[in-house]
Parts: structure tokens; C-alpha cells; sequence
């Protein structure tokens, strides 16, 4: 038996929280690893806290044991203590389930959920003992594969991993694992014909096979080789057509250690359409696959039963807008058989928020209540179509105050394009409404708000924009904090956060970024940049200093706007949105045309349904109710406001750049 | 009605933290559906008390926590008291074997009155400790230098200011029981009043330093003396006590 753990357990004394490497959950699977089961290590390359709650993995990983041609096991990416220990002692990265050397897997697949973790990836693949470049393994090395929202642009990592996975994993694991195991019970062989034969399942995308072409400093576009017949020009995603096929996670892994989301998990609907115009969840993951109602209260029941939780998360992009939600919840909560349970609803819309739903959901003990606005006035939402007016969010939060609520969070984002100062300004005006709101039910009501820098992702709308300028975000991050100085009396209760501006360009970097950047992840994680998304850990200077070493620039490659016509990263790759559809909603966004929901309104042919002969699985047709949602909302009240996309160039500041006028208009 | 709970944490599971144990119970309580008394307030909890703290690492065969059941099944004093009591203490022990996870293993289950809290009244606890590259000649001498000594004088930081401290009463039995297969054990009664002597702090005060591949605590007592007492008796005879100091 290859395991790892009396050789780990010797040094796991030396480690801080060394319960993250030990396994021990309930709902692990010890597998029966056999010559003819492709063998997967499902990798989340952040800590364990962070990864061990992500559906997704847990998802797969008991999709894959139920096969019998497939074995699953995970790892998390181990902190730098344990990775320096590692090191000295000569120990492999290793399965948490029953700690067997990485490089015994035949595939170790990473779930890409955010751009920052990036180096974590080849810090795994290091610390696995396998060649970090594609070109440079083996044949009998494991596969590397990638997952996720972020392999949606797989190009930074294109020469460090086998392949990119577009979509919903349940089906194409299946898929995957027959071409392994087929290979591996022929005795293998070279590995570019493993990677010709992945290639032939739909959804993966192998880079090996494809070529990137650059003129004058910028991407031309990226094509499959000459001699690669089994590479398509497109990849499309993956879509699983009924989540009521796939009710997993069945075992939700409960661990032994403090992790966050520590809480059941049950996703209700997969998939949004409002159309807010950031956000790239919304866009990639489209139709709306509702679970239904009656699923949800099983598995609601009987994974409470079996964790021993008591706080049950609805999880979706947008779970107020689940048909039935609040008698979901209100079942939920009235399980006698489950005793006192809360229910978080992660992602609400304001305008779906009701007296009905606060009421419930307080019945037992309160979790915290976050909104998301997105943005200061109602312009700007108008923008990034992001419906929701003003009274929408007071009715809410009034909702919550009356109910109980002390504290309520609020989520914006900044660098929005055609954001004015004034915008920027109306977060905090928010923000004292709310405060004002909530002085009305109880003493000392607190509004934390918290602002993040806004990041263009691909297969979004805002996929041509030209990210702010870390100091041009410091610049707004500073507003706020002067005007909540210059009056402190009158922004009493208001509390006011944000994500570091520098993070927001190097993750900007990263969503879009191409082939180019492969050597700068690379020389970053050589330098010690592991954990990027960790602030203590967060190294700008590493990232600078990579760029400048292979002569780019984040003014070329972040903040410059891009023209219609320009080639991006992504374009052989597919999430079923049609370009021209993106295009359109991009100029609406810009005159602050707002986009109705299509679940309830006819098809913008946006190409996610049509394309893939595939529809909304909505149990209600008509909107839930509360609020302006629906076909109540004024969309056209704030057209004639004159919208120009243009950054204010500040004098006083020489490094803010102009952006080029964005073409094709 | 208060219960208190003697278990194992061993193999694995004891890189698991006490506040990491005190979740892993709360859950265990509510999958084995045994209902148990909530605090009031905004923040309901289970009403849970745990003994002194285990530090990450160590393995224990004396853990134990007090519970407030409130659960029907195991409320019946009379039951608990006559002949039922042992059938009572069997079922509650096999509910929650089920649900905890392994190398948590209940050992012994009773009803105790409400009285000092488990912090408040253990005493002492006796550890084993196997300490690698040490022979047993260096390993008793090393035992009987700590043991001569009038006082073992340390400096150590307690919030953020020096303190100095005398860990040598805090001591009470210490002796090397036998042979490993890569050095010795050690066994060693240490006080837990009013601050716990940690193992780690007593092999590395004095020279040469210590150091223990595993620790285990073998039992809480909650009174000194040749009859000395634990919260709640295993089964099985505890471990024979440490040789006394002269």
C-alpha cells in the first residue's frame, strides 16, 4: 500500500493547522485503486479551509468513485510550511483521503476558480514531482488537467497543462475517464497521441494541439496545428441539460477541521440570466437549470440528517430568484427532525428579498444577510444591467432590519466603465440610507460595505473594456475613505472595506491574459509568489518584475480598451454566447440600455440555448415575487443620460492612461 | 440531565484542534438525533463543556466532556441508578460510536450531579511520551537530574510580558517505563493547577532538551494521593501510577 502517512505524520507536528492534511471526513471515500481504473486526484490549489467546501470537486470526486472504471481522491494545496517540509524531507504532494504520492494518479485535475491561484497550480504540479511544462513530461506522467470558471481562458497555463475543460464536469469526467482507462489498459504510449485522443471528447481543449500567433505585440489568434485533425476550431462548453439528473453532491464531506462555508450545501439552480453585464458566472453558465423543489427539501433533509449541520446554505447565482423559494425555506426551517436549523441564502437579489423570505429564515439563528447592489446610482447599474433600483434594496434591508437584523453587508464594485466620481460616491450614499433604514426597527444598525475592483472576464459583455488603473482604483478606494472622514457623524454604523487594487490588476491580468504570460506565472512561482490570492503572500513587485522580463506591459495587456474587431485569448473556445450578441449588449451597456431577464421574457438568441439545443428548466413562469423584478421595471428611465465610455484623465496624475476610443461603434 | 463522556483521540484525528473536537461532538450530538439542552440568547449553542485542552498532536486516552442531555431516552435518573443503568449507558455509547469519527472512541459513559466544572477540578493528568534518540541509561539519568532539582526556573512570554516560573512543583512523578524501538517512554504526572504544565514545556526546560515523536495523556485525576481519583473510570484499570518522587 503507497501511503505517505508515517513518513507525514512525523512531520506534520511542525506545521500549523495540520488537520488540514489528514483526511478524516465523513463522506471520504477510501478507494480501491486498480490497474484498470483511471486514477484522479481532484486538486483545489488553494488552502483546505478554501477548497474543501467547493461543490464542484466534491461533486466529481463522487461521480468518479461511483464508477467502476474510475477511482477519486483530493488534495489541497499544502501552506508554505508544509511545502518547505516537504522539500527538505524529499516527500511528494499527496491525496488527503489516503495519502498516496500524487504522481500514482493518472490524472491530477485542478479546479481553476479564481486567476490568483495560478502559481498554486504549478506549486502542486512541482511539489507532485512531475516536469511543471507539458512538453517536458513523460509518458507515464499523470495528465494535468483544469476545470472551472477560469479555464474558460486556459491561455496563461496553455504550456503547463494537458488540457482545459470547458462547463459542467458531471458528464465529460465519464468521457475523460474512458479515454484514460482504454489508454491505460493498451499499455499507454506516447503522450501526444493521449492528448490527440482527449481532444476528440467534446469540451476538452488541448493545448499542445493548438498554436498561438502573435504580430506586432499582440495576439493574432489561436488555431489548431496543421497535423492536429482531432483538434476542432471551436471548443464548446459542456452543459448538463437537467440538474435533476445530478443530485450530488449525495455525501456531502463533512470535515473534521474549521473550513469556511462550514454548512450543507444544497444548489438549487445552476446557471443565471439576468444579464448582469460583469459578471462572467451569469454569462458562462447559462440556461437556468432549476433543481426541483422536491429534490432540494431531500437532499435539504436528508444532508442535515447525515452532517450533523446545522446551517443549510441554498446555494445558485441568485437563489431569491428560485420558484418557490420561500416555501423551500419556510419546510426547511419547520423540519422538526432536523431541530434548529438556519438557512443562508448566499448571492440575493435585493428585489427578490421579501418580508417572507427575512421572516423565515430568522426562525432560527441568524447568518449574515449580504446584498448586492454592485453599484452607487442607478445609471450604473443601468450599465452593467444590474436591474435593481434604490427603494428595491431599502425595502430589503428594511425587510431585514425589521426582522432582527443588526448587520447587514453590501457588495460593490468599482472601476465600472463609464463610471463617474458620482457614482462611485452613490455606494456610500447607500450605504447611510441603509444605516437611516435600519435606525427605524433598532438602536445602532451597521452597514459593512465592501468594494472590489472590477475585473473584464471573457464571454462577458465587458470582455473590451479597459480595466481601471491600480491607481486610478486607489484613487476611488480613496474618495470613499475621504468622504467617510470628512462626516463621520453622518456615515455613523457605515463600515467600509475593499479588495487591494494591486490584487485587481494582476487578476485582471490573468482573465484575459494570453500564451505570452505563461513565463510570468512561471517566473513568479519561481521567485516564491505562491498564495497570491493570500494578502500576506501577495507580491506585486513579482509580478511587475516578471512583465518586464518578457518586455509586456499591464497598460498593453490590462488597461487598454479593445477594439471589435481585435482577437482575444478565447475566441477557439466556446461557452455558446454568440460575439456579436456580447457586442450588442457591450454598446447597450454603454448607452445604459438595460436587458430583461430572458427566463421570463423572449430569446435574445444570446446563442447559450439555441446553440446547444437546449432550454431554461424554470419551475415558474412568472417572476418570483417583491420588488421592481418582472415586467414592472422602467428600463429606459436613465437613457438619456449622456454616456460617453471615457476615463476622466487627470492632470494631476501623469500615469493615468488615456484609453483608446473603443472602435466599431 | 448531565452526562459526562471519557473518550479516546488517537491515530489521525489528534492533529484536530480542541475547539476542532468540540464541532465534531456538537455534530455528533445532532446526527445520532440526541437532543441536547441550547444556550439562550442570539447565538444558540449546545451546552457542551469540555475538560482541559489537549494541544494539537497529542493523543489522549482520558478526554472527557459534560452534557446537558435533555433528550427523553436518557433522562430517567431511577433508570440510570438500578439495573437499567448499564443497558442506558451502552445505548447512548453505541449511538455516538456511530456518528464520531475514528479514532474519537467513547469509551465510558455516567450521569454525574452538577458540580465544579472538569477545568476546575482535574488536578493533575499523566502522560506518556516516547522520546526518540535517547538510551535508557541518558533517559534516567535525564529523569533523575529533573527530579533532584529544588526548582526548574523558565521564562516564558504570557501576554506578550516576560513571566518567571517555577515549573518543578508542577512536576509530581516522573519515570522512564521502557523501551521503544527508536528510544524510550517516559511517563509523567504533571499539575494542572492553577496553569496546566504542558509535556513539551517540562523536556525541553532543562538540558539536554527533549523532544517526544507522540504524547499521550493516560488520565485526568482530579485528587492526589495513593487513592487518587478521575472524573469519570475507565472500564479497564487505569495506568499504574508514576514512580513518586523521593
Amino acid at each position: 500500500m503507497s501511503s505517505l502517512w508515517s513518513e507525514l505524520e512525523r512531520v506534520l507536528g511542525e506545521v500549523q493547522k495540520p488537520a488540514r492534511y489528514i483526511g478524516c471526513e465523513d463522506g471520504m471515500t477510501v478507494p480501491d485503486h486498480h490497474p484498470d481504473a483511471a486514477a484522479w486526484l481532484l486538486l483545489y490549489p488553494d488552502t483546505y479551509e478554501v477548497g474543501l467546501p467547493n461543490q464542484g470537486l466534491q461533486i466529481l470526486y463522487e461521480i468518479l468513485n461511483e464508477r467502476p472504471d474510475a477511482v477519486a481522491e483530493r488534495s489541497y494545496a499544502p501552506w508554505t510550511d508544509l511545502a518547505e517540509v516537504l522539500r527538505r524531507e524529499g516527500l511528494p504532494l499527496f491525496s488527503v483521503d489516503t495519502h498516496r504520492p500524487a504522481r500514482d494518479f493518472d490524472i491530477l485535475a485542478f479546479n481553476l476558480s479564481a486567476e490568483l491561484v495560478y502559481t498554486n497550480v504549478l506549486e502542486c504540479v512541482d511539489l507532485a514531482g512531475i516536469p511543471i511544462r507539458t512538453a517536458e513530461r513523460a509518458d507515464d506522467d499523470p495528465l494535468v488537467l483544469v476545470g472551472g470558471h477560469c479555464a474558460y481562458n486556459p491561455e496563461p497555463l496553455a504550456d503547463y497543462v494537458d488540457a482545459a475543460v470547458l462547463g459542467d464536469g458531471e458528464e465529460v469526467v465519464g468521457e475523460i475517464t474512458e479515454v484514460v482507462a482504454a489508454w491505460k489498459a493498451a499499455g499507454g504510449g506516447p503522450r501526444a497521441e493521449l492528448h490527440r485522443r482527449l481532444a476528440t471528447v467534446t469540451g476538452v481543449y488541448v493545448p499542445s494541439l493548438y498554436q498561438a500567433t502573435f504580430a506586432d505585440g499582440r495576439l493574432q489568434g489561436v488555431r489548431p496545428v496543421p497535423e492536429a485533425v482531432e483538434a476542432v476550431d471551436v471548443v464548446e462548453k459542456r452543459t448538463v441539460a437537467d440538474l435533476a439528473d445530478w443530485p450530488y453532491p449525495k455525501q456531502q464531506l463533512v470535515p473534521v477541521t474549521e473550513v469556511v462555508h462550514d454548512r450543507l450545501n444544497v444548489e438549487v439552480f445552476r446557471g443565471c440570466t439576468r444579464g448582469c453585464r460583469f459578471c462572467q458566472a451569469g454569462m458562462i453558465t447559462r440556461p437556468v437549470r432549476e433543481r426541483p423543489a422536491d429534490q432540494v427539501r431531500t437532499m435539504v433533509s436528508e444532508g442535515l440528517r447525515r452532517t450533523g449541520y446545522d446551517e443549510v446554505a441554498l446555494t445558485s447565482l441568485s437563489t431569491a430568484d428560485f420558484s418557490g423559494i420561500e416555501q423551500v425555506v419556510a419546510e426547511t426551517v419547520a423540519d422538526d427532525a432536523c431541530g434548529q436549523v438556519s438557512v443562508s441564502l448566499p448571492s440575493l437579489r435585493v428585489d427578490a428579498f421579501t418580508v417572507g423570505i427575512a421572516a423565515e429564515i430568522q426562525k432560527a439563528r441568524r447568518t449574515g444577510l449580504t446584498f448586492a447592489p454592485e453599484a452607487g446610482s442607478w445609471r450604473m447599474r443601468q450599465v452593467i444591467n444590474k436591474l435593481i433600483r434604490e427603494e428595491d434594496l431599502y425595502a430589503a434591508v428594511e425587510s431585514a432590519y425589521s426582522q432582527g437584523w443588526r448587520r447587514v453587508k453590501l457588495y460593490f464594485l468599482t472601476g465600472l466603465p463609464t463610471e463617474t466620481d458620482e457614482d462611485t460616491l452613490g455606494i456610500l450614499n447607500m450605504a447611510r440610507r441603509c444605516v437611516e433604514v435600519g435606525r427605524q426597527h433598532i438602536r445602532n444598525p451597521s452597514v459593512t460595505v465592501s468594494v472590489g475592483g472590477f475585473v473584464p472576464k471573457p464571454f462577458t459583455p465587458f470582455q473590451w473594456f479597459g480595466q481601471n488603473t491600480e491607481t486610478e482604483l486607489r484613487r476611488k478606494v480613496g474618495l470613499l475613505r475621504d468622504e467617510l472622514k470628512r462626516d463621520t457623524k453622518g456615515y455613523r454604523g457605515v463600515q467600509l472595506k475593499w479588495h487591494d487594487p494591486r490584487a485587481t490588476a494582476i487578476e485582471g491580468l490573468l482573465s484575459r491574459g494570453d500564451r505570452r504570460l505563461g513565463p510570468v506565472v512561471e517566473d513568479v512561482w519561481r521567485a516564491g509568489g505562491v498564495f497570491q490570492e493570500w494578502s500576506e503572500h501577495f507580491n506585486l513587485e513579482l509580478w511587475t518584475d516578471a512583465l518586464e522580463r518578457q518586455g509586456l506591459t499591464l497598460e498593453e495587456m490590462v488597461y487598454r480598451h479593445r477594439t471589435e474587431d481585435e482577437a482575444f485569448a478565447w475566441d477557439h473556445l466556446s461557452a455558446g454566447l454568440h460575439r456579436d450578441f456580447l457586442w450588442q449588449d457591450w454598446r447597450d451597456a454603454l448607452e445604459a440600455v438595460g436587458l430583461e431577464d430572458c427566463r421570463w421574457t423572449p430569446c435574445y438568441d444570446c446563442g447559450a440555448c439555441t446553440g446547444y439545443g437546449i432550454e431554461h428548466v424554470v419551475a415558474s413562469a412568472v417572476p418570483p415575487a417583491g420588488g421592481s423584478q418582472g415586467t414592472g421595471q422602467d428600463l429606459t428611465a436613465g437613457g438619456e443620460v449622456p454616456v460617453m465610455l471615457t476615463s476622466r484623465p487627470d492632470t494631476s496624475r501623469p500615469d493615468t492612461p488615456v484609453p483608446a476610443p473603443v472602435g466599431g461603434a | 440531565m448531565r452526562i459526562r463522556i471519557r473518550f479516546h483521540k488517537k491515530g489521525k484525528i489528534r492533529f484536530t484542534s480542541h475547539r476542532d473536537v468540540a464541532r465534531i461532538w456538537e455534530r455528533a450530538f445532532r446526527r445520532a438525533g440526541i437532543a441536547v439542552a441550547y444556550s439562550q440568547g442570539f447565538s444558540p449553542r449546545q451546552k457542551l463543556s469540555f475538560g482541559l485542552a489537549l494541544s494539537t498532536g497529542h493523543e489522549s486516552e482520558a478526554e472527557f466532556l459534560d452534557v446537558d442531555v435533555v433528550d427523553d431516552r436518557f433522562c430517567d435518573e431511577e433508570a440510570w441508578a438500578d439495573d437499567r443503568g448499564v443497558a442506558l449507558g451502552a445505548e447512548l455509547v453505541e449511538s455516538l460510536s456511530a456518528v464520531l469519527p475514528v479514532g474519537i472512541d467513547v469509551v465510558v459513559v455516567a450521569p454525574i450531579v452538577k458540580g465544579d466544572s472538569l477545568q476546575q477540578a482535574v488536578v493533575a493528568c499523566t502522560w506518556s511520551m516516547d522520546v526518540d534518540d535517547i538510551d535508557r541509561a541518558d533517559a534516567e539519568a535525564w529523569v533523575a537530574d529533573v527530579l533532584s532539582r529544588a526548582e526548574i526556573v523558565v521564562e516564558r512570554e504570557r501576554k506578550g510580558k516576560p513571566v518567571i516560573e517555577d515549573l518543578r512543583p508542577h512536576v509530581h512523578a516522573l519515570d522512564v517505563t521502557g523501551t521503544t524501538e527508536t528510544g524510550v517512554r517516559l511517563l509523567a504526572d504533571l499539575g494542572t493547577q492553577p496553569r496546566a504544565l504542558r509535556p513539551s514545556e517540562l523536556l525541553t526546560a532543562v538540558d539536554p532538551p527533549l523532544t517526544a515523536r507522540t504524547v499521550c495523556r493516560m488520565n485526568q485525576w482530579t485528587s492526589q494521593g495513593a487513592d487518587r481519583e478521575e472524573p469519570l473510570t475507565a472500564p479497564v484499570s487505569p495506568a499504574p501510577p508514576a514512580r513518586m518522587p523521593a
